[in-house]
């Protein structure tokens, strides 16, 4: 399984924090098109995506496991 | 504390200003960023931070190596607070030193550019009629940043 995290503004439109999917195996991308027909208003484009804490390519495949996390556009400082 | 890191308390900036100085260190540069009460003539009336908190301390020690290497015999330690802020809080502080004046400050502004980047770290901005994410502020016109 896949543990994905969801932050700020997406967690408020997905309204989860985090779920678990059976992704693995499959890729950034593949996951990433999951994402925004589940939650239609996911902020396609907006958003890069984590994997175990460092960012990763849309063709990076995914692992049993992976921590994946959903980031928005930042704004610290 | 730790050299990088995400707290959820009041910063004391000193304490940062203390883990990069060094006797090599001629300079030392403390940036503290403040919640501001007005942008763009809106009011804020407080700001909620939230962070990735193990990705965040990972991005800001990165942020570190990356000064570190590009300014030979630079230090550098930042926090930043996440939670609920009231205006004129301290929201960032980065300590630079190195050995002459310059490096310090030109790798401290280097330091909150890229943070805006690369650390998973939002704000809320709450005003007195409602509330919204901010993100993206690199592409905003200037006034919006710190």
């Amino acid at each position: 399984m896949i543990s994905l995290r969801y932050f700020a503004g997406l967690r408020e439109q997905t309204g989860v924090t985090e779920e678990q999917v059976d992704m693995a195996g499959r890729t950034v991308a593949e996951l990433w098109e999951w994402a925004t027909e589940k939650y239609p208003d996911f902020l396609s484009g907006a958003a890069r995506v984590a994997v175990n804490e460092e960012y990763a390519l849309p063709t990076d495949v995914l692992e049993a496991g992976d921590i994946v996390a959903f980031i928005p556009p930042v704004s610290g400082g | 504390m730790k050299t990088f890191e995400i707290v959820t308390e009041a910063i004391n900036p000193q304490l940062y200003a203390d883990i990069v100085l060094r006797p090599e260190a001629g300079a030392v540069t403390l940036f503290t960023g403040h919640v501001r009460e007005w942008t763009k003539g809106v009011r804020t009336l407080h700001l909620s931070y939230e962070a990735y908190v193990p990705m965040a301390e990972k991005k800001l020690a990165q942020i570190g190596e990356e000064i570190e290497e590009r300014w030979e015999g630079t230090k550098v330690a930042i926090a930043h607070r996440i939670g609920e802020l009231q205006i004129s809080d301290i929201a960032v502080v980065i300590a630079v030193s190195s050995p002459h004046r310059k490096t310090a400050y030109e790798a401290n502004e280097y330091a909150i550019e890229r943070i805006k980047e690369i650390v998973p770290i939002w704000k809320k901005e709450i005003w007195e009629d409602g509330e919204e994410w901010i993100g993206d502020q690199k592409k905003k016109p200037e006034g919006e940043l710190t």
